[in-house]
């Protein structure tokens, strides 16, 4: 416990840290206020968004929600009809494309199907006339980068769909872009090859260390591959953080409903720390809402357990269960009626009545209509004080 | 049993266009290739060619097509790419398409007199230039009005298939290519360009053919003063009665056309149906 605390409080200390430097540097891309709209039509909505050198972000999701609209306005293929966009600290709206440091890997790879590899490779050295011989060096280096060093003669109809995403990562990096914007690249692939390319993407990221902006609907992805993460919906930035925050203390129906598996009931704070839900009271982390506050209680799958029903806080019956390799998915019913996702190391028996059980720490509270700073500001408060009963 | 029946049904469609090619074009290309390969006796001979190659006149008459066809297919492009360009961005292109086409519905020869109203001494142009002070001028009967005339009948046969090429083309390239660093002339020249080359040698095709056989305006516009293998073999076939050698002109004519089927054939495309 005491180790646990010890390394707790050295994780905090580092991300305060990077905190400061985030106050102090100026970001590379910076959103201010940015909007966009088609006709009255609004698909971005007073977006704020400050990206950090370096950093791995991910735009996560559904379609439609305004994600790949963000990464063409960074791009340049789209100009705001509000606000400012920044690179660096300058203001870019009015700079076309092409005379913007960064490049992008595009859904359907976008190679020209008249060149070779090479070719597609070269093609943003050669604009910038980069004499014959460097632009030999940096394809080289490209293809070595991506590991397709053996395919530079071949045409891009000889490839397949991950050897593709290879050449069109290559040919972006090629023009060493300080932004490297990627639209959900891994789509087109299958489940082991996108597994690959997650972990090779985000090792080329590293090594480079230049900033990436991925966009995705993937949460799998997103949670594998970020430091930061947006999530959107209906053009709107529902909220930035940490894979693990954004996990662990989701703000709002969406988010949780989105970003991973969640059980979500309708509940009321009835203090700090008691939250009533199923008709019964549950004794909780979360503080400083409103006495008999209606809330949204959010209780992960992987977090619930079963037990014997005279050990579990609620008795469910168990009525549905899938095997998932490394566990059970399973269905079950309290006796409100509401149903439970549980992931279940032992196989059940279906109409079985078992306990369930959980921590108090595994209750997430969400309120309705709370802003992002707002949240943050509750979280922090309530951190600290349990930071100061632990110390 | 099951196979050999559906293929004899399959023949039997062909039936109707098999009669059709059999009489209207494959016997009149034997007798074409028959005529300019004997005598009035019916004798083999390949004095027909030998006059054709041994002759000045027909050398130059060859060289006068080629040269002219070449000329009204590379005004055609010239207009034709950019045209077709722009087509392909505005937002009703069907519609805009349509007035392209539209024209060729129109008989030929209708438009070729429409023409001759509008370049005569007493035409509509003339009589704008009049409004100026300008005296009327000689503008039929000359090279430039066969030019102006035959490019303006071809348009429409270039444009068609570059646009179709064009819109092929994934927009998604042009912004890979912006992305990249090119600007719009770059993008236009390294990626759009090579693209729609199909849709390029397939309108040169579709133009310069048929110009190496144009007559009608050849004497309603150029007044002759073009004469192009088209007329010679008018001229051997309706005047002079020399079938032997018409025949001779248009079997040279046919075999100059199959080369430039094949110069401007779509390699790309083959291959890569090869491959798939």
């Amino acid at each position: 416990m005491n180790l646990r605390a010890f390394l707790d409080t050295i994780v905090l200390l580092t991300k305060s840290e990077g905190w400061e430097l985030t106050n102090t540097s100026t970001p590379i891309i910076e959103f201010k206020n940015v909007g966009l709209s088609y006709d009255d039509n609004e698909v971005l909505k007073n977006i704020d968004l400050a990206l950090e050198a370096g950093k791995f972000y991910t735009l996560l999701g559904p379609s439609g929600s305004g994600k790949t609209t963000i990464l063409n306005l960074i791009s340049g293929q789209l100009t705001p009809t509000r606000g400012d966009i920044l690179f660096e600290g300058d203001v870019i709206n009015d700079v076309p494309v092409e005379k913007r440091h960064m490049n992008t890997v595009f859904q359907d790879y976008g190679l020209f199907p008249n060149m070779n590899v090479f070719d597609n490779v070269a093609f943003g050295p050669s604009i910038k006339g980069m004499s014959k011989a460097d632009i030999k060096n940096k394809v080289t280096e490209m293809l070595e980068l991506v590991k397709l060093t053996a395919y530079a003669d071949r045409e891009i109809n000889e490839l397949s769909g991950g050897q593709k995403q290879r050449v069109a990562i290559a040919r972006a990096l090629a023009n060493d872009p300080e932004v490297l914007l990627l639209d959900e690249p891994l789509s087109a692939l299958d489940y082991k090859l996108r597994k690959e390319m997650q972990y090779e993407l985000r090792e080329i990221q590293q090594r480079l260390g230049i900033t990436f902006v991925f966009v995705t609907h993937d949460q799998e992805e997103a949670l594998a591959m970020s430091d930061w993460i947006y999530v959107m919906n209906d053009g709107v930035v529902q909220q930035n953080g940490s894979p693990e925050d954004i996990y662990d203390e989701p703000i709002n129906h969406f988010v949780a409903d989105f970003i991973g598996e969640s059980n979500i009931l309708d509940g009321v704070m009835k203090a700090d720390y008691l939250v009533h839900f199923t008709g019964k009271d549950f004794e909780n982390v979360d503080a400083g809402m409103r006495p008999n506050e209606q809330v949204e209680v959010v209780l992960r799958p992987e977090d619930l357990d079963l037990t014997s029903v005279e050990n579990g806080k609620l008795v469910v019956t168990i009525d549905d269960q899938s095997f998932r390799g490394d566990y059970y998915e399973i269905t079950a019913i309290d006796d409100d009626g509401n149903e439970w996702q549980v992931q279940a190391t032992n196989k059940s028996t279906i109409g079985e009545r078992v306990g369930l059980t959980f921590d108090p720490e595994d209750i997430h509270i969400m309120r309705f209509n709370e802003s992002e700073d707002d949240f943050d500001a509750r979280l922090e408060s309530y951190e600290d004080d349990s930071d100061d009963v632990k110390a | 049993m099951m196979s050999k029946r559906k293929q004899q049904r399959q023949l039997f469609y062909l039936v109707p266009y098999g009669a059709w090619l059999l009489l209207f074009v494959i016997a009149p290309l034997v007798l074409l290739l028959f005529q300019s390969l004997t005598t009035q006796d019916g004798h083999f001979t390949l004095a027909n060619y030998a006059i054709y190659f041994g002759s000045g006149t027909y050398l130059l008459m060859t060289f006068n097509s080629v040269w002219y066809a070449f000329l009204i297919t590379l005004i055609t492009l010239v207009i034709s790419y950019p045209m077709a360009y722009l087509l392909n961005q505005l937002k009703r292109k069907q519609f805009w398409l349509l007035l392209i086409i539209l024209p060729t519905w129109i008989n030929l020869l209708l438009k070729t007199y429409a023409f001759i109203g509008l370049l005569s001494k007493s035409g509509t142009v003339n009589n704008f230039l009049g409004l100026w002070g300008i005296v009327p001028q000689q503008l039929l009967f000359s090279n430039w009005s066969f030019l102006l005339v035959a490019a303006y009948i071809e348009i429409p046969f270039m444009i068609l298939p570059i646009f179709n090429s064009l819109a092929e083309i994934d927009p998604r390239l042009a912004q890979a290519s912006r992305d990249l660093g090119a600007n719009k002339w770059q993008t236009l020249w390294r990626v759009t360009m090579p693209l729609s080359m199909s849709g390029v040698k397939a309108g040169i095709q579709a133009v310069f053919i048929p110009s190496l056989s144009l007559f009608m305006i050849t004497r309603l516009i150029g007044g002759n003063r073009v004469i192009t293998l088209g007329t010679a073999i008018e001229e051997h076939f309706l005047v002079t009665q020399n079938w032997r050698l018409g025949s001779t002109i248009g079997v040279i004519l046919i075999v100059a056309m199959v080369i430039t089927m094949i110069l401007t054939r779509d390699r790309g495309r083959q291959s890569s149906r090869k491959r798939g």
